[in-house]
């Protein structure tokens, strides 16, 4: 899927792209290099997600965007047939995953869940990341996906 | 001296406008924020001018000073607004309201919302622009954007964590459509529901199906609050409240899904306190009106409300438990936001009124408790319950 503009939705969807203010911009930097980067307290360790200017735990604001291995849990799901966008018009149904990782503090983050859009999906399944580029794009952006272990 | 809304303001009057579906109002959303007041007032039986304080939530666009200066009111005293998205703030502006008068601030505070989604755009799609930044940079893109989706993977996770059954969805969806058939306000009256007609509807996002999901209606409702004291002064058998609460959890509000107790209708920490208020419990609440953005909502509010453990929801969420008059727990009597109008709830308080006036289309027997539970799901949430003098 790499470049070529395609992926798991079809095109037409808002393209991501970083906070006005910069909050996420490291994690959209990662992704384009293919590394997943949540945030992390320098002052007590906790990680962190969604992004925020200080840390929840401690307060400090000395936050880093550190990498994690991309490989998480299905903590949700859901199938969606009801298209609310019109480039979805045609598309469908699709899944949406929410996936936690459970060594990083239970952050979660969203995704697809690449593969038969009607397959079975069984929470705690183990996913890994596949990152979705869209270089063709204008602003070019990369998406993280997820497939069964 | 006690801290407590606890019997300090009774609702004088309560007023609506028809409710129409969404796009087909005749008049202008502020006018149907008059006519709204307007009727609250008669139905309190005062002069509008007397009047001296508005509440609402959710943003709603109807200025409180515009219309103050539209009714001509002489001294407007309270101007308030809630935070926070969706339904979550209807009992949530009644508490500020009933704050509001508790204290001395204002003397006759109407709450109100009034929505005209023709008129500005719709709730129930997804933004058509070419990027998106913030929170939403990390789910629209994965086609999570609607509040159906940005809901079913909470309950999803709900019903796997307690073995959940879609019949206990289909049972509140079928008691809102029972109840609103004999409603003739109701945007659904003449249109019944059956088992076959739940199970065979599309789905929207599992575990939705078409009927799990509420309408989208035009159209105004108002509620006119007053100091407890002068409950009598007013047309109607009086209505006390004894509790109103809002709020959220530990980190409710963690952005892309990252509340740490996630499966939940957000009531964990509003419900207790609003027992604590009221100084009833569960066993006590004669009719509930329960805030149906979608069913599952409604669902986890039960559980969290006391009214049934959280492995017994397919025991009891069935469609006799929750349908007047004789149901163990009569639930959105006025066929709710699924069935009569989706109003962002506040129709449901007044559903709440007029059972303990005795003037609902599906009256419960000699309530004296009327409990209503604002917008789950979203952060802050809401609930309240109002009951007869006897319970003061
Ligand atoms: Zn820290």
């Amino acid at each position: 899927m790499s470049g070529g503009g395609t992926g798991y939705l079809h095109s037409g969807l808002p393209k991501p792209v970083p906070a006005p203010d910069g909050l996420d911009a490291p994690f959209w930097e990662g992704v384009a290099e293919g590394k997943l980067k949540l945030q992390r307290c320098r002052a007590c360790g906790r990680w962190q997600w969604g992004p925020e200017w200080i840390c929840h735990n401690c307060h400090s604001d000395d936050l880093v965007f550190e990498e994690v291995p991309p490989v998480g849990r299905i903590y949700s799901f859901e199938r969606v047939w009801h298209p609310v966008h019109p480039a979805l018009k045609n598309q469908g149904p699709y899944i949406v995953v929410l996936v936690e990782f459970p060594e990083h503090d239970q952050a979660r983050i969203v995704g697809n869940l690449l593969g038969d859009p009607h397959q079975d999906v069984v929470i705690g399944d183990e996913v890994h990341a596949v990152f979705e580029h869209h270089q063709d794009e204008d602003p070019a952006f990369t998406l993280v996906q997820w497939q069964v272990a | 001296m006690e801290r407590s809304l606890r019997g300090t303001v009774a609702i004088a009057g309560v007023g609506e406008t028809a409710y129409y579906k969404r796009g087909q109002a005749p008049d202008a959303e502020f006018k149907l924020a008059l006519m709204a007041v307007l009727a609250a007032c008669e139905d309190a039986g005062i002069s509008p001018k007397q009047v001296d304080g508005f509440a609402s939530f959710s943003n709603d666009r109807s200025d409180p000073s515009r219309l103050a200066a539209a009714l001509g009111i002489h001294d407007l005293r309270f101007a308030n607004m809630q935070w926070g998205g969706g339904g979550g703030g209807g009992s949530g502006a009644l508490a500020n309201a009933a704050a509001a008068v508790a204290t001395g601030m204002a003397e006759c505070v109407v709450v109100f919302r009034a929505l005209a989604q023709g008129q500005f755009g719709r709730f129930g799609q997804g933004p058509v622009r070419n990027a998106i930044s913030g929170d939403g940079a990390h789910t629209v893109p994965y086609g999570l954007m609607s509040p159906a989706q940005s809901f079913a993977m909470k309950v999803k996770r709900f019903m796997h964590e307690h073995g959940v059954e879609q019949s206990a969805l289909r049972a509140l969806s079928l008691a809102s459509y029972h109840h609103a058939q004999n409603n003739p306000r109701a945007v659904m009256y003449g249109r019944p529901l059956t088992e076959e007609k739940y199970d065979d509807s599309r789905w929207i996002v599992e575990p939705f199906h078409l009927f799990d999901c509420c309408l989208e209606n035009d159209g105004a409702a108002a509620m006119v609050v007053v100091p407890a004291q002068r409950a009598k002064d007013y047309a109607h058998k009086p209505t006390y409240l004894l509790g109103a609460v809002s709020g959220s959890h530990y980190r409710a509000g963690a952005s892309v899904h990252n509340a740490p107790d996630y499966a939940t209708s957000t009531f964990k920490t509003c419900a207790p306190r609003l027992y604590d208020m009221a100084q009833v419990g569960p066993g006590d609440v004669d009719v509930l009106q329960c805030y149906e953005n979608f069913t599952g909502g409604v669902l986890m509010s039960i559980v969290e409300h006391g009214f049934c453990e959280p492995d017994e929801c397919n025991e009891f969420l069935v469609k006799e438990n929750l349908v007047a008059p004789d149901g163990k727990l009569p639930t959105n009597t006025s066929g709710g936001n699924l069935a009569e109008c989706y109003m962002h709830g506040l129709g449901l308080n007044i559903e709440a009124v007029r059972q303990i006036r005795g003037e609902s289309s599906n009256q419960v027997e000699d309530v004296d408790v009327s409990m209503v539970v604002s917008g789950p799901m979203v952060t802050p949430v809401s609930s309240c319950i109002f009951g007869t003098e006897a319970t003061l």
